[in-house]
């Protein structure tokens, strides 16, 4: 009895199989992680220290990389005008977004309206659609509208080419409440438009926070629309600041560098702890099971 | 919201067309010249050399990351804890949301050709000198930038299909005792076969009309090693101010996105997602 117990008694890695694959796992992702981990350690580090060495370790703690908050870097704009277009961009965005979308995605969702399908499908495919492949004729557009080298311009383009999403996005929240609700207000008198405000809209409002949230982080990154059709130095935006520190410093002062970068990217990371959660459960439509 | 559809995206569809046609610069002359755009199209010595660098950048980025590491990433974040496969699947996330030039800078100086940059120093430390990746492997720092950001949108698609595979099937084949691969291989794959075909058909697209990153960081040099079709059309038209053989190279843009778009719709038809309202009041 005792023999044959001990022929069947399991080995360390056997008993142990389901933990050994999970540390295997997770060792395996945290090492196609890092180049992640490190970029973003790295910017933290680096822009509060004199220098680092052997990766990570800084010789010596300072703020001398965040001079260009207090004094202007020669032939550099103003950083807080600079950050003020930023923000005004952002805002800009998404003001308009969420003002047309969050009545496109109501449309889309419950109105049964000729060329409905047809205008999903339209709308699918101006996402897909490579608007950056137009830059040609946007340009001309802009400099004809008198909006070249205007951030009015930039926030125009912009957020013109995120409705579509943004509306599609909507649509998915209003597609979630019952339609019982609304039935509701209609029995009780209430017109169309006064159950969209008066119903729809409160029980829409973290759709709208999404998209709120993803309308002014894209304006607040935007790079190439800012980088091509805005030339003076008043009206850059971050992001070209940004590009013209690391054209100019790039080899020469790392510190400064991480210092503007990070900078630049605090109100992302702030705003990605909200939305992280919501994107990764984020499906992306049209896909057959 | 269709008038600034109109503005930005149908106007300037018909534009680039228009455009195609003249030798417009910045002083904006129309000033048409028939098809001599076209022929500079087909006497372009550096076309070649584009066509091949577009497609080694999309075909090895897409297979790498957006495709390659996407797959892995889900399949792994899926065999873990939710809540530790959340928390790798959101730092995943994060190059997304991250300004393009901050992202940008994270990659100069993880390659940076100095004893600075994050690989040289590692190098440094096993004793090898600097290596000076932009001159050596510079398609390689362009593929693995942009794959970093790619790989998150395949990711989140095959992660909420694994999602909705029945848990029964794979209780089923671990009892019959099938390892983790031949679940993966039996099981997982064959089921979310439409989700890769249409990660790997959207992201296609995007990368053959994506430069915002190579831009940043290679500016398509040294010497045109990573200059693809859509960074070669900006330069055209943006550093040279040649617009209307900047508009003649978007349209091959235009028409891959054209292309792209009516096979999505005919592959991925999207009826099951166009319920009708229930309400007939108005």
């Amino acid at each position: 009895m005792s023999k044959s117990s001990s022929s069947y008694r399991l080995t360390f890695f056997q008993r142990n199989s389901q933990k050994i694959a999970q540390a295997v796992i997770i060792t395996i992702l945290v090492l196609i992680t890092l180049p992640i981990i490190v970029g973003y350690v790295w910017l933290i580090v680096r822009s509060f220290s004199e220098d680092i060495v052997h990766g990570f370790i800084p010789t010596k703690l300072t703020l001398k990389n965040w001079r260009f908050l207090w004094q202007e870097m020669k032939g550099y704009p103003n950083i807080w005008q600079t950050t003020l277009n930023t923000f005004l961009l952002a805002l800009g965005v998404m003001a308009i977004e969420i003002a047309i979308t969050s009545m496109g995605g109501y449309v889309l969702s419950r109105y049964d309206f000729p060329g409905r399908s047809a205008m999903l499908k339209f709308i699918l495919v101006l996402h897909a659609f490579p608007a950056i492949s137009l830059m040609v004729a946007i340009f001309y557009v802009l400099w004809n509208i008198g909006l070249l080298d205007k951030l009015w311009g930039i926030i125009l383009l912009k957020a013109s080419l995120e409705i579509p999403w943004g509306s599609w996005i909507m649509k998915g929240f209003y597609d979630g409440i019952p339609w019982e609700l609304e039935w509701a207000g209609l029995v009780d008198g209430y017109g169309r438009m006064k159950v969209w405000a008066k119903i729809m809209l409160p029980l829409v409002k973290p759709g709208m926070a999404v998209t709120a949230i993803f309308a002014f982080l894209s304006g607040w990154s935007e790079f190439i629309f800012v980088y091509t059709f805005i030339f003076s130095q008043k009206t850059w935006t971050l992001s070209r600041y940004v590009m013209g520190i690391i054209g100019d410093y790039r080899f020469a002062d790392y510190g400064l560098l991480a210092a503007v970068g990070l900078f630049y990217v605090i109100p992302s990371i702030i705003f990605f702890f909200f939305v992280s959660k919501y994107m990764i459960k984020l499906t992306i439509g049209g896909v057959k099971g | 919201m269709m008038v600034l559809v109109a503005i930005f995206f149908a106007a300037p569809v018909v534009l680039t067309v228009i455009l195609s046609f003249t030798d417009m610069d910045y002083s904006f002359q129309w000033n048409f010249v028939g098809l001599m755009n076209f022929e500079d199209l087909a006497n372009d010595y550096l076309i070649p050399k584009i066509l091949v660098n577009t497609l080694i950048y999309t075909f090895s980025t897409l297979t790498l990351f957006n495709v390659g590491t996407a797959l892995l990433l889900s399949l792994l974040t899926t065999s873990i804890s939710d809540r530790l496969g959340d928390f790798f699947r959101s730092l995943w996330m994060l190059p997304r949301l991250t300004p393009s030039v901050v992202y940008g800078l994270l990659w100069l100086w993880i390659f940076d050709p100095t004893k600075y940059g994050f690989i040289n120093n590692i190098r440094a430390f096993l004793g090898l000198p600097p290596q000076d990746w932009l001159h050596t492997s510079p398609m390689l720092m362009v593929v693995i930038a942009n794959g970093f950001i790619g790989a998150s949108m395949g990711m989140l698609v095959f992660t909420a299909a694994i999602k909705a595979i029945p848990v029964d099937y794979f209780r089923a084949a671990m009892i019959d005792g099938a390892s983790w691969f031949t679940i993966v291989r039996r099981i997982t794959l064959p089921l979310i076969k439409w989700q890769i075909l249409f990660v790997t058909a959207y992201q296609t697209l995007s990368l053959l009309t994506s430069y915002e990153y190579i831009l940043i960081i290679t500016d398509g040099g040294p010497v045109f090693r990573t200059e693809v079709l859509a960074l070669y059309t900006y330069h055209t038209a943006f550093s040279n101010f040649q617009f209307g053989y900047g508009a003649t190279l978007s349209l091959i843009l235009v028409g891959l996105g054209v292309v792209a778009a009516l096979i999505y719709l005919k592959l991925f038809g999207f009826e099951a997602l166009m319920s009708k309202p229930r309400i007939e009041v108005d």
